[in-house]
C-alpha cells in the first residue's frame, strides 16, 4: 500500500535520514522503533508532506506522493497522528473532532463515526463539550486516534501514542488500535520507544538508527532477535 | 451627569468603529502571528470606495431609500477591499511566509506607506481633504431627558452590531471558522487535518478587511472628511485596542474597542476641567497601551495557551 524508498530528510545542515526504505502492505500493523533522535518522527513527517524531502520517493497506493502539500496527502486517506498529538486546546472534544473530519461533507456520517469513536472512547463522550486542552495526557491522546479516525483513514500514521500515560492505559490504547485495524481494515504504520507493545501488535518491524534502517523482519523474529533485545527490549 | 451620559453614549459609538477594525488586527494575528501594519489603509481605502461608489452610483441610487443604498455601497466597498486585503497578502506577505516574523512586520510598514503615498497623488485621490458624502440622513434623535443620538450614530452602532454578530456566526458556526480557529491554534496540526492553510488565511484577510472597509465608511460618516492619511489614527487606536483585549482574543478586539473609545470620548469631554487640550484624547490610547504592556501584557481576555505533553 505504502512503498519509501530512500527516502532522505535534513533540517539546514543536519540530516536527519539517510535513505530510509520501508514498505507496509495493505490492512497490516507494521512499526518502527528505535533510539532518541534516529529518525522515526522525520519519517513520518516526510510521509504526511510536513517536511520536504532531499531525495528518495513515497509510493501510496501506486501513486507518487512524494513532498505533496499535506492537505493534499490527508485527502488521499493517509492520516498522521503526530508526535505531542497536536489537539486544538481552545476548541471543545466535538470540535477537535469535527476538524478531523474536515475534508467530508456527508453530515450523516460522520456523526455515525461521531457516534463510533465515541463508544472506543466513552470518557470523550461525557466530555464532548469541554475544552480540549483541559484534557489529562492519555484522554488527549485518546482525543488524537479519535480525531484521526473521524477523517476515515485508510492508511494511519500514529507517533508515539504511548508517550506519557500510564501503563495500563497504554495497553488498553493499543487494544483499541488492533481491534481498529482488525475491524476497520485500517493500515497502520506505528513509531513507539516502546518496543515491547509494538512488536506484539505488529506483524513487521524496522529498527531505526541515526537515520537508517539497521534492521528490519517479522515482528516475532525481531523480538527473538538478542541484538534488539539487549537495544531495545531491556532483556 | 447627564454631559457625562452623552459622553459615554458618544463613545461607545466611537469605540465600536475601533472595534471593527481591531478584528482584523486580531484575527490576522491569529492565523500568522504578525501584526498587519496595512490594515489602517484598508480601512482608508473602505472610505474612499464609499466616496467614489456613491460618486459613480449616486444617480442611479437615487429612487432608492437611502438604507439601499446605503447597504449597497457597504457590501461593495467591503467586496473590494475584502479582495485587496487578499491581493495584499498574497504579493506581499506570502512569500515571505516561512521567513522571520520582523521581515513581515516590515513589510507590512512599507505596503502601508505605500498605499498612503500612493493615495496621495493626485491621479489617484489626492492629498486634500474631500467630504465624505451623507449616506444617512441627518436628524437627531432625543433619547429620555437631554440625551441626544444623531440618526448616523444610531445607524453606525447597528451595522456594527450586525456586523458583529455575522463575525460571531462565521467563526463560531461555519467550517471555515472552524479552521480559522483551528489554524490559530496550531497550523501544522490543521494542515494535518486536511485544511489548505493558505485559503484559510486568505479567508481571514478578506473577513479583516472587509470589516476595516465598513468601518471606514461608517467613521466617515461620523466624521464626514476623507483623505490618504486618514487611516493611521484609527488604525493604530484599533491595533492597541486588540492589545488591550488580547490580541488573538476576538470578544477581547470588540472589548477593547469599546473602552478606548469611550475612555478617549471622556478624556476629550473633561480635558478643560483639569486644564489639558482636548487634542491630548488622540494619547490616551497610548498610555493604554504602556499600562497594559506593563502590567498584563497578554491582554484582557487574553490566555495563556498550555499544551499538555
Ligand atoms: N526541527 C528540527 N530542526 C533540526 N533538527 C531536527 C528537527 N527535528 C528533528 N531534528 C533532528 O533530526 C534527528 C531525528 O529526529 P526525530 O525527531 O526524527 O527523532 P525520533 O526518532 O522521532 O526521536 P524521539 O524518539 O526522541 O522522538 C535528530 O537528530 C533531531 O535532533
Ligand atoms: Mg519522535
Amino acid at each position: 500500500m505504502l512503498d519509501v524508498r530512500n527516502l532522505e530528510v535534513a533540517y539546514g545542515s543536519i540530516r536527519a535520514l539517510h535513505g530510509v526504505s520501508l514498505h507496509v502492505p495493505e490492512k497490516s500493523i507494521v512499526t518502527l522503533i528505535g533510539a532518541n533522535g534516529a529518525g522515526k518522527s522525520s519519517t513520518l513527517r516526510a510521509l504526511s508532506g510536513l517536511i520536504k524531502t532531499k531525495a528518495g520517493t513515497v509510493t501510496y497506493e501506486g501513486n507518487e506522493i512524494t513532498n505533496q502539500a499535506p492537505h493534499r496527502i490527508v485527502a488521499r486517506g493517509l492520516c498522521h497522528v503526530p508526535e505531542g498529538r497536536m489537539i486544538f486546546p481552545n476548541l471543545t472534544i466535538e470540535e477537535n473532532l469535527r476538524m478531523g473530519a474536515f475534508l467530508r461533507r456527508d453530515a450523516k456520517g460522520i456523526a455515525a463515526d461521531m457516534d463510533y469513536v465515541f463508544t472506543i472512547f466513552p470518557r470523550l463522550l461525557e466530555r464532548r463539550k469541554q475544552l480540549a486542552g483541559t484534557l489529562s495526557g492519555g484522554e488527549q491522546q485518546m482525543l488524537a486516534i479519535s480525531r484521526a479516525l473521524m477523517g476515515k483513514p485508510k492508511f494511519l500514521m500514529l507517533d508515539e501514542p504511548s508517550l506519557g500515560i500510564a501503563p495500563l492505559l497504554v495497553k488498553a490504547i493499543f487494544q483499541k488500535i488492533v481491534e481498529i485495524n482488525r475491524t476497520q481494515g485500517l493500515t497502520i504504520l506505528l513509531v513507539e520507544q516502546n518496543a515491547n507493545l509494538a512488536l506484539e501488535v505488529s506483524s513487521y518491524g524496522y529498527v531505526l538508527e541515526t537515520g537508517k534502517v539497521i534492521l528490519e523482519g517479522p515482528s516475532a523474529d525481531l523480538r527473538a532477535n538478542p541484538q534488539v533485545q539487549a537495544a531495545y527490549l531491556g532483556i | 451627569m447627564e454631559q457625562f451620559a452623552q459622553q459615554l453614549l458618544n463613545g461607545l459609538f466611537l469605540g465600536s468603529i475601533y472595534a471593527l477594525i481591531a478584528l482584523g488586527y486580531t484575527m490576522v494575528y491569529g492565523v500568522l502571528r504578525f501584526i498587519n501594519f496595512a490594515h489602517g489603509d484598508v480601512f482608508m481605502l473602505g472610505a474612499f470606495s464609499g466616496l467614489y461608489l456613491n460618486r459613480w452610483l449616486g444617480p442611479s441610487l437615487a429612487s432608492l431609500h437611502w438604507s439601499i443604498s446605503l447597504t449597497i455601497i457597504l457590501v461593495l466597498s467591503m467586496l473590494i477591499c475584502a479582495a485587496l486585503g487578499i491581493l495584499i497578502e498574497f504579493l506581499a506577505y506570502r512569500p515571505l511566509r516561512n521567513r522571520p516574523r520582523l521581515n513581515v512586520l516590515i513589510t507590512a510598514i512599507g505596503v502601508s506607506l505605500l498605499i498612503e503615498y500612493t493615495g496621495q497623488h493626485p491621479a489617484v485621490f489626492g492629498a486634500t481633504q474631500q467630504p465624505f458624502p451623507a449616506l444617512i440622513p441627518a436628524n437627531n434623535i432625543s433619547l429620555t431627558g437631554n440625551l441626544a443620538v444623531t440618526n448616523t450614530q444610531m445607524i453606525v452602532f447597528v451595522t456594527v452590531v450586525l456586523l458583529l454578530v455575522a463575525l460571531r456566526y462565521i467563526v463560531m458556526k461555519t467550517r471555515m471558522g472552524l479552521a480559522m480557529r483551528a489554524l490559530s491554534l496550531n497550523p501544522t496540526a490543521s494542515a494535518l487535518m486536511g485544511v489548505n492553510n493558505s485559503v484559510v488565511i486568505s479567508f481571514t484577510f478578506g473577513l479583516g478587511s472587509a470589516l476595516a472597509a465598513a468601518g471606514g465608511i461608517l467613521y466617515a460618516s461620523l466624521y464626514p472628511s476623507v483623505e490618504p492619511f486618514m487611516g493611521i489614527m484609527p488604525g493604530l487606536k484599533a491595533f492597541i485596542a486588540a492589545v488591550l483585549g488580547g490580541i488573538g482574543n476576538i470578544p477581547g478586539a470588540a472589548l477593547g474597542g469599546l473602552i478606548i473609545g469611550v475612555t478617549e470620548t471622556l478624556v476629550g469631554g473633561y480635558s478643560s476641567v483639569v486644564g489639558l487640550p482636548t487634542g491630548y484624547k488622540d494619547g490616551v490610547a497610548f498610555v493604554i497601551l504602556i499600562l497594559i504592556l506593563l502590567f498584563k501584557p497578554s491582554g484582557l481576555l487574553g490566555k495563556t495557551e498550555r499544551e499538555k505533553v
